[in-house]
């Protein structure tokens, strides 16, 4: 989540419980978007993209708020949302670290990270570790191929990684919480 | 009513016949009587060229074409039975028949199946490729139909039979690749869906035992996919209409 | 409604702001260098500039890419009408060296030069980058201070469209998206299609693991993004158009966004462009993280709000596209060549590179080979070249094995041929594929079966599922080569896999599927006896 979508978020929840007719004052900035949109069905991924920013993660209930505010049917919402790789229906762990299997990272080892800190947490790709932790993601090149393996924790770029590095630094974020 | 559309010569596997500029070459071989097997087409829908059965050879060597989705154009020479082709749509068949839980013997369409009747006509008596046995679980949850996934082939029909002749897009495709999967509205059990009308057009035009009546036993489930052209032609004439003209 | 910008004041105004000061320090702030630290050495240079009271004596300039990822952050000192001095690997504390160096005692600081004359820099041809290092990405004056902005002046108030469409035919430029297809004619489908609303899109959706090359185009030079998307516009009748970036490129989509806003402030985009009557609006849209909506007819799709699956083609694009208007889709890296080929016109790129493709091409190195980075090189460049020279060879004292280009959509070209023009023709002819512009270089240790299993398991991720052959024909090649990598394979398995191959080549419905097989069959055409070495016979038939 940006800074600013951050921010946004806050100010949003400080304000007035119930402003929203929904109760939770997120869906104020959804309905902002929504706006500036025209309500146009052709909106409907970014609008998907802002929902995710502000809440984290697509549950049912957002998915259908989005369906019925853009008067689309939610087979058809349901269909696009999981169409797409960046959308996620769980709410992600308190730390992501996302491996760059992108192929100059593939030919310099990244397999051995995404096994490492996989079995490390017992945490298959793409998955929260059960105590919420840790989510491991692995992307399609970052397009830092020049610093491969790259690994991103916590948004923060690493590069040259390899497995011990990366667990090092994994076990210092998950860790360093208590 | 279509104005008769100006007349061409094709040929198919070297056989000339008569072709109409504006229709497609698949419904210029069915109006002819010759076969292009195909599963995804369904007369009276969008095309949506995704089963890749009909694909067909328009003159030589190049790119095949799909015959549902490729227009019919002057002295055009179509080929459909080569030794390339048959190997091709054997080889899709048996990664459909791979992809899925097909077991004909225990189907409700046993016997009254499209792509069982594929198999057949393109002579495919085994499959080559790793079974990847999907564990999917049935939706038995409408009062009426049963949706088994196992045998679901991802033509579509029923999506876009929902979609463009009932108008209430109960049924999309969710995730893709290998994952991709019929779903009704958020992917709930059907019987809980509020957009489905129970008019059972998904379930006529399905071409497996996907889609079936609540109750069929082996075999019995019969499906009438030729309603949906039926219905597609008479809403086209305007048939229903007031005949003097008031719409 | 505000004036429109004046170039040429705002030339004037920057090259006085250029001389204001006896040094420069330009330092590289793409996303590599990032990485490396560049934003503490760019702050320590600010912090130094205030606390010694420098600001009459050194400006500090965040620059695009250099070019040379691997050796980041680059810095470079400009003396004022004088001497540049290039440096590599610059931490805060070398880089407060550096400029106390050069500004007090007018001495370069050797420890951290980079030698400019090693082939890496003097084998390069920038057109597209050639702003790459010099300009702030994020001020329209500096892309107008080094000729932005001026081709779509000279093709609004002095051409034509169909003079313009002329200078790209002229050009002989191809798409650099991969397929290679001539730009000029895809312009003229589109001015003579019908209709008042047609659409321009630009492709910038760089899914191929490996390539990061229009990123790069994106973020360190939007404005020429747009002004080339608004001379396509121009050419072919257009008044709507989309930038569609993938999300995993937030940086990217910023930039453009600011800078679609600066235009429009300075009317180079919005209603009457410039004074003239052309009118153009550009939106960015964003991807959801799909390779497949790289390929046009899926993108367009996205771009509707769609699961991103490919339509059948015809009807192409230009005849419907976007909510059924003609609509046409050009690369972003094609769309960066367009400004200069209307400023120096079309002879003069087509004098750049060979006969039939011309002009440069950015590549992305990377893998194994010392110079990892973003090179533009002239089309016709040897692999050799490339390889040897601008990369600076395999290091470690391993051998050269094969240079993958084209992404999953493309081969691996095996050492022999490594003498080979790297053009459109002549990467199809050994079975891969120009592709976007990644090249990844694997030594002798790297297994070619793995590497084709590599990108099938890609391929396979990223199927749309809409067609049979691509969603369960990847499925079933992953499978075959799982077991070939693993030793499990037979003779048969390795047959069907080539079977596949061709199954799934021939009969896919868009690009991606089509072309999913290639790393199998080019791995296969040129190390076969790796995957025969995999096979023991004798076991799987008591097995």
């Amino acid at each position: 989540m940006s800074d600013t979508t951050t921010r946004r978020v806050v100010e949003a929840s400080n304000r007035q419980q119930g402003d929203h007719p929904s109760g939770d004052n997120r869906f104020e900035l959804v309905d902002k978007h929504l706006k500036r949109a025209r309500y146009e069905q052709d909106q409907l991924i970014e609008t998907l993209h802002v929902a995710q920013d502000v809440f984290g993660y697509l549950s049912e209930d957002i998915l259908i708020y989005v369906a019925r505010a853009l008067r689309l049917p939610p087979s058809m919402v349901y269909g696009v949302a999981t169409f797409y790789h960046l959308f996620t229906f769980e709410p992600p762990g308190d730390h992501s670290c996302t491996v760059c299997t992108g192929t100059a990272c593939f030919v310099k080892g990244a397999d051995a990270i995404v096994q490492g800190v996989s079995d490390a947490y017992s945490v298959p790709t793409g998955e929260t570790s059960a105590d919420g932790s840790l989510t491991l993601k692995t992307a399609r090149c970052l397009g830092s191929c020049g610093l491969a393996p790259v690994v991103v924790l916590d948004g923060s770029v690493l590069s040259h990684q390899n497995a011990e590095s990366t667990l090092e630094l994994v076990g210092t974020a998950v860790g360093g919480e208590g | 009513m279509r104005e008769r559309q100006p007349a061409v010569n094709v040929s198919f596997d070297g056989v000339e016949y008569e072709g109409l500029l504006g229709e497609s070459v698949l419904e210029c071989a069915r109006r002819n009587g010759v076969a292009i097997p195909s599963l995804c087409f369904l007369e009276g829908l969008t095309v949506w060229g995704g089963c890749r059965i009909c694909v067909v050879e328009v003159a030589e060597g190049h790119r095949l074409r799909p015959a549902c989705a490729t227009q019919v154009a002057a002295d055009m020479e179509i080929k459909i039975e080569t030794p390339r082709l048959r190997a091709y749509r054997k080889s899709v068949l048996e990664l459909l028949f791979a992809e899925g839980n097909h077991v004909c013997a225990v189907c409700v369409s046993n016997g009254n199946c499209e792509l069982q009747d594929m198999a057949v006509h393109c002579g495919m008596d085994h499959v080559r490729y790793d079974y990847q046995s999907p564990a999917r679980e049935v939706d038995a949850s409408h009062p009426k139909y049963v949706f088994d996934p196992n045998r679901c082939i991802l033509c579509t029909r029923c999506v876009r039979v929902c979609d463009e002749i009932e108008g209430a897009h109960v049924w999309d495709i969710r995730h893709r690749g290998q994952q991709a999967e019929l779903i009704t509205e958020m992917n709930k059990p059907w019987g809980e869906s509020l957009s489905c009308t129970w008019c059972g057009k998904c379930v006529a035009v399905c071409p497996t035992g996907s889609l079936a009546y609540q109750g069929s036993a082996i075999g019995e489930m019969e499906h009438d996919p030729v309603m949906i052209k039926r219905l597609a032609v008479a809403r086209n004439r305007g048939e229903w209409l007031d005949p003097k003209g008031v719409s | 409604m505000a004036a429109p910008i004046d170039l040429h004041e705002v030339m004037e105004r920057e090259r006085e702001e250029r001389f204001r000061t006896r040094w420069r320090v330009k330092a590289c702030s793409s996303t590599a260098c990032l990485s490396a630290g560049a934003g503490a050495t760019i702050k320590a240079v600010e912090d130094l500039v205030e606390r010694e009271d420098m600001a009459l004596e050194v400006q500090v300039i965040p620059t695009g890419c250099m070019g040379l990822c691997s050796a980041g952050p680059l810095v470079r000192m400009m003396r004022r009408g004088g001497d540049e001095s290039d440096y590599q690997k610059v931490t805060p504390e070398a880089a407060i060296e550096i400029v106390r160096s050069h500004v007090l005692d007018e001495q370069p600081v050797p420890e951290y030069e980079l030698d400019v004359t090693m082939p890496f820099f003097t084998s390069q041809e920038r057109v597209v980058l050639a702003n790459g290092g010099v300009i702030n990405p994020d001020r329209i004056e500096s892309y107008v201070a080094h000729g932005g902005y001026q081709a779509l002046e000279k093709a609004l108030t002095t051409m034509k469209p169909k003079q313009v469409i002329e200078q790209i035919r002229l050009s002989r430029i191809r798409g650099r998206g991969g397929a290679g297809y001539p730009v000029a004619s895809k312009w003229g489908l589109l001015a003579s299609a019908p209709g008042k609303t047609k659409y321009v899109v630009a492709n910038g959706d760089e899914g191929d693991p490996g390539a990061y090359m229009d990123r790069t185009i994106m973020e360190d030079d939007p404005h020429r993004v747009i002004e080339g998307i608004a001379i396509a516009a121009y050419a072919t009748g257009a008044s709507e158009a989309y930038i569609y970036v993938r999300a995993e490129y937030p940086r990217a989509i910023e930039r453009l966004d600011r800078a679609i806003r600066v235009a429009r402030r300075n009317r180079l985009l919005g209603r009457k462009i410039l004074d003239t009557n052309f009118n153009l609006s550009v939106e960015v849209r964003i991807g959801a993280g799909a390779f497949v909506c790289g390929e046009e007819t899926a993108l367009l799709a996205s771009i509707e709000g769609l699961r991103g699956t490919p339509r059948l083609r015809p009807p192409y694009p230009t005849e419907k596209g976007l909510w059924g208007a003609p609509t046409m889709i050009n690369n972003v890296e094609t769309l960066a060549n367009i400004a200069p080929i209307i400023d120096r016109g079309g002879e003069w790129f087509a004098s750049l590179g060979t006969e039939k493709s011309t002009g440069t091409k950015v590549f992305a190195l990377a893998g194994d080979i010392t110079n990892t980075g973003l090179i533009e090189v002239p089309m016709g460049t040897s692999l050799r070249e490339i390889v040897a020279d601008i990369g600076g060879g395999v290091p470690n004292g391993k051998e050269f094995k094969a240079a993958q280009t084209g992404g999953p959509s493309g081969g691996c070209i095996p050492a022999k041929f490594l003498d080979t023009s790297v053009d459109y023709d002549s990467l199809r002819e050994l079975g891969s594929i120009m592709g976007s512009g990644g090249l990844i270089v694997m030594d002798e240790d790297v297994k070619m079966p793995d590497v084709a299993k590599y990108f099938m398991e890609f391929s396979m991720d990223e199927s749309c599922g809409k067609c049979t052959p691509c969603r369960a024909g990847t499925v079933q090649m992953h499978s075959l080569l799982q077991r070939l990598t693993e030793g499990n394979g037979s003779k048969q398995d390795l047959r069907d896999l080539e079977h596949l191959c061709s199954v799934v080549r021939d009969t896919s419905l868009c690009g991606l599927g089509q072309a999913a097989p290639n790393p199998v069959i080019s791995t296969l055409q040129y190390f076969r006896s790796e995957y025969e070495a995999l096979i023991h016979e004798e076991e799987v038939v008591h097995a």
